[in-house]
């Protein structure tokens, strides 16, 4: 049996929002649920670029500067995904995404 | 070499009756009279071309004028007019022949409704004729001879409405075309032997020395010279054209024409076209060539004598009597008498017209009857007429010293006598004379004497004047002509031959024996002729001929024309029509089943074909096509328009991507 160390409890953690923020993504209907589940998962991925600089380089500044650069993807992809949200609702009057099918094939 | 004008224009003979035709032909029915009176002015034109063409003859002899008529290859194809003695007396003969005849037609055709046709096709033929005589190429000459056989068989059948005019039309076209075969095939022969086909070409022509040098040395087919082919070739073209054995039949058959169209064509003009032809290529001749024609002219001059004495129909008589003296002339052009051949040509065609339009105003005065036992005595109401036949009779006879038929015939038979080779034509000559004495007498003893045996209530009656004129005109000409050719003044051999002519006196008594061998022939002809049938006439029109009464075996084998034509039936027509038969059957079955199988086999493939295309390639098409479709129903599903599958599968897919390259790239080595 391994010893639980700090390492392993922030990837545990990071594993867990990754999966809630799959979860969400795939199963709400809402688009803005949707959308926090990204962000969920975006943010999975930070605790584990941190969690690893923190244990395996803590001398290297590339791990913090990565997950300043995926804060800023994130706070961009947020804006769109609500503009994009915005632009759905006002033409579908309806923001659930299983109404908004008219790519069907 | 000094070219008289008229050689250079010398196609304006042939050409005048051409335009005549061409102009009656394009005329309204009625104007039958102005369409003759064409055809007779075109034709008397002519008439005084041919004097000029005659008076350049005597002065300048042979010229002749060539003209190119088209290119071919490196070479001009020539054609060209030929005006040398020859030419000029046939020239000369045709058109005041025609003339005499033209002139009688207006008044023997005047009530028939096809008038301006019937002048619209002589005029035809006198252009053919005249054509034919003036070529300088023996393929114009062909072509003229063609088409003179055209105007005689529209000519012959010119009454088609009767079925033994249209028959005896077709008779005629066929048989004179089996000779015409042959003739063909030896104008090409000699094209290829002697390399032109001009007669004269300034050395280069066929009948000059250089090309009859390279035919005499040309060599030996199946056993004759290739010159004797050809010569025997050419003959066979003249034979049919000129009625000689086998192949005479056509010709007293012809007799079913108009009788102006007999007297024109099937006497004096057209089948006097074989004779000219053999006169023309004589240089060609080689002598067993000419051994061939004196032979055949002999036996048919002898055969269609004794035929002619058993027939009942005043122009079949005629016509056999013009088919032995087309012999005449073929034998004496055999033995080497050339200019006896066609001095008798001239005086024949004369005589022998003269005969015809006679029969044809005896039939004219008789009410279209043409037998002639149920004429007679027609001495007394036929004045004219009797008298001008009297002239062409005793002119065909050869009554010595006055007719011209004795000189003529007397210079065949001393040219036969000198023959070298054989004297059987000599004899064969001498028995036809007897024999054509023999039934010229009987002739005129049956139409002239005795009493009248037709209908009683219809007298016979003179023709008009339009009909006695022309018979006077050629009676005089049968009368004089001979003087042209005795044997002490031989100004017409000498014309021909180009010799120079004086009178001796000394020559007649050289051939006085012949004389009075040929007159005493005669004399024992128109004797027979004379016990048989003169001293008691025939009384009535049912009864026996005399002859018939005497030797009825011959008489029977005679009057059917010695079964020459039931010889043909039974051999040539009847190879024809087997042939024909197996034709029809081979048509009918051999290739009719390879067409019906073709048919089949195609229909089948067509089958194929279909049942190929519908259950094959259709059913395959269609099949893919729909499985295609599925398949893409099946795609279409999987686009749902839901954004959350779409998360799940591009989800999934990461996942195996990353599995995958986990597998691949780096083999399990992560996974301790």
């Amino acid at each position: 049996m391994i010893a639980l160390t700090e390492l392993h409890g922030c990837l545990i953690l990071g594993a867990l929002m990754f999966g809630l923020g799959l979860t969400a993504a795939f199963t709400r209907r809402n688009t803005i649920l949707v959308l926090i589940g990204v962000e969920l998962m975006l943010n999975a991925a930070n605790i584990n670029f941190i969690a690893f600089w923190r244990h395996a380089h803590p001398a290297d500044i590339a791990g913090p500067l990565f997950v300043m650069f995926s804060l800023a993807v994130a706070a961009a992809e947020a804006a769109v995904g609500l503009a994009l949200v915005f632009a759905i609702h006002r033409h579908h009057h309806t923001a659930r995404l299983d109404r908004i099918n008219r790519l069907k094939g | 070499m000094n070219i008289p004008w008229i050689t250079h224009h010398l196609w304006l003979i042939p050409l005048l009756p051409l335009l005549a035709a061409a102009v009656t032909s394009q005329m309204p029915k009625h104007l039958g009279k102005a369409a003759g009176l064409i055809a007779l002015g075109a034709l008397g034109l002519s008439f005084l071309l041919a004097l000029c063409a005659l008076a350049a003859t005597l002065e300048h002899g042979r010229t002749f004028a060539n003209v190119p008529w088209f290119d071919l290859g490196n070479g001009q194809f020539q054609i060209g007019w030929l005006l040398d003695p020859l030419t000029a007396v046939m020239v000369v003969m045709v058109t005041f022949v025609g003339s005499c005849i033209f002139l009688y037609s207006l008044g023997y055709m005047a009530d028939d409704p096809r008038r301006k046709q019937f002048f619209c096709f002589l005029s035809l033929f006198a252009a053919a004729m005249l054509g034919l005589v003036i070529a300088n190429h023996l393929l114009v000459l062909f072509m003229c001879w063609e088409l003179v056989g055209l105007a005689s068989y529209l000519l012959i059948g010119f009454w088609f409405e009767k079925e033994s005019a249209a028959d005896a039309a077709r008779k005629a076209f066929l048989t004179t075309r089996v000779g015409d075969i042959a003739f063909l095939l030896g104008i090409l022969w000699l094209g290829r032997e002697a390399g032109s086909l001009l007669f004269f070409d300034h050395g280069h022509g066929c009948l000059e020395a250089g090309a009859l040098a390279r035919l005499g040395a040309a060599g030996i087919v199946g056993g004759l010279t290739v010159s004797t082919f050809i010569g025997i070739l050419l003959f066979c073209g003249a034979a049919g054209k000129s009625g000689q054995f086998p192949l005479h039949t056509w010709l007293p058959d012809a007799m079913e024409g108009p009788t102006p169209v007999s007297a024109l064509i099937h006497a004096a003009t057209m089948v006097a076209a074989g004779v000219f032809l053999i006169a023309r290529v004589y240089p060609l001749m080689s002598p067993a060539a000419l051994g061939t024609v004196a032979c055949v002219g002999a036996f048919t001059a002898v055969f269609a004598a004794l035929i002619g004495i058993a027939q009942n129909d005043i122009k079949r008589v005629l016509a056999y009597s013009t088919v032995s003296q087309l012999g005449y002339m073929m034998l004496a052009l055999g033995v080497g008498g050339l200019t006896a051949a066609i001095f008798h040509l001239i005086t024949h065609a004369f005589f022998k017209a003269l005969l015809f339009l006679g029969s044809g105003s005896v039939i004219h005065g008789c009410h279209g009857e043409q037998d002639i036992r149920r004429m007679g005595g027609l001495r007394g109401p036929m004045k004219w007429t009797f008298a001008t036949y009297a002239v062409g009779m005793m002119a065909l006879a050869g009554f010595p010293l006055l007719f011209s038929g004795f000189w003529s015939k007397e210079a065949i038979l001393h040219a036969a006598q000198n023959w070298q080779v054989s004297q059987l034509p000599f004899y064969a000559g001498v028995a036809g004379a007897a024999l054509t004495a023999l039934y010229m007498t009987r002739l005129m003893a049956c139409v002239f004497w005795g009493s009248y045996r037709g209908d009683a209530h219809h007298p016979p009656h003179e023709s008009p004047p339009v009909m006695t004129l022309p018979l006077a005109v050629l009676a005089l000409f049968a009368l004089t002509l001979g003087f042209l050719g005795t044997p002490a003044w031989p100004w017409f051999e000498s014309f021909l031959d180009g010799r120079s002519l004086h009178a001796d006196f000394h020559e007649l008594a050289h051939s006085t024996h012949l004389m009075l061998l040929s007159t005493a022939v005669v004399a024992l002809g128109v004797g027979c002729g004379w016990l048989l049938y003169g001293r008691k006439p025939r009384a009535t029109a049912g009864e026996h001929d005399a002859l018939e009464s005497l030797l009825p075996g011959l008489w029977r084998h005679l009057s059917n024309k010695l079964w020459i034509d039931e010889l043909h039936a039974a051999t040539s027509i009847r190879l024809a029509l087997t042939l024909a038969a197996l034709a029809d059957w081979a048509d009918r079955f051999l290739w009719g089943g390879l067409v019906w199988l073709a048919a089949r086999a195609t229909v089948g493939l067509g089958w194929l074909s279909r049942t190929c295309d519908e259950l094959g390639i259709n059913e395959g098409f269609d099949g893919s096509c729909a499985t295609l479709k599925t398949g893409a129903r099946a795609l279409a599903a999987a686009q749902s328009g839901r954004t959350t599958l779409y998360l799940r599968a591009i989800a999934i897919g990461f996942a195996l991507l990353v599995f995958a390259t986990i597998v691949l790239v780096t083999g399990f080595k992560i996974i301790p």
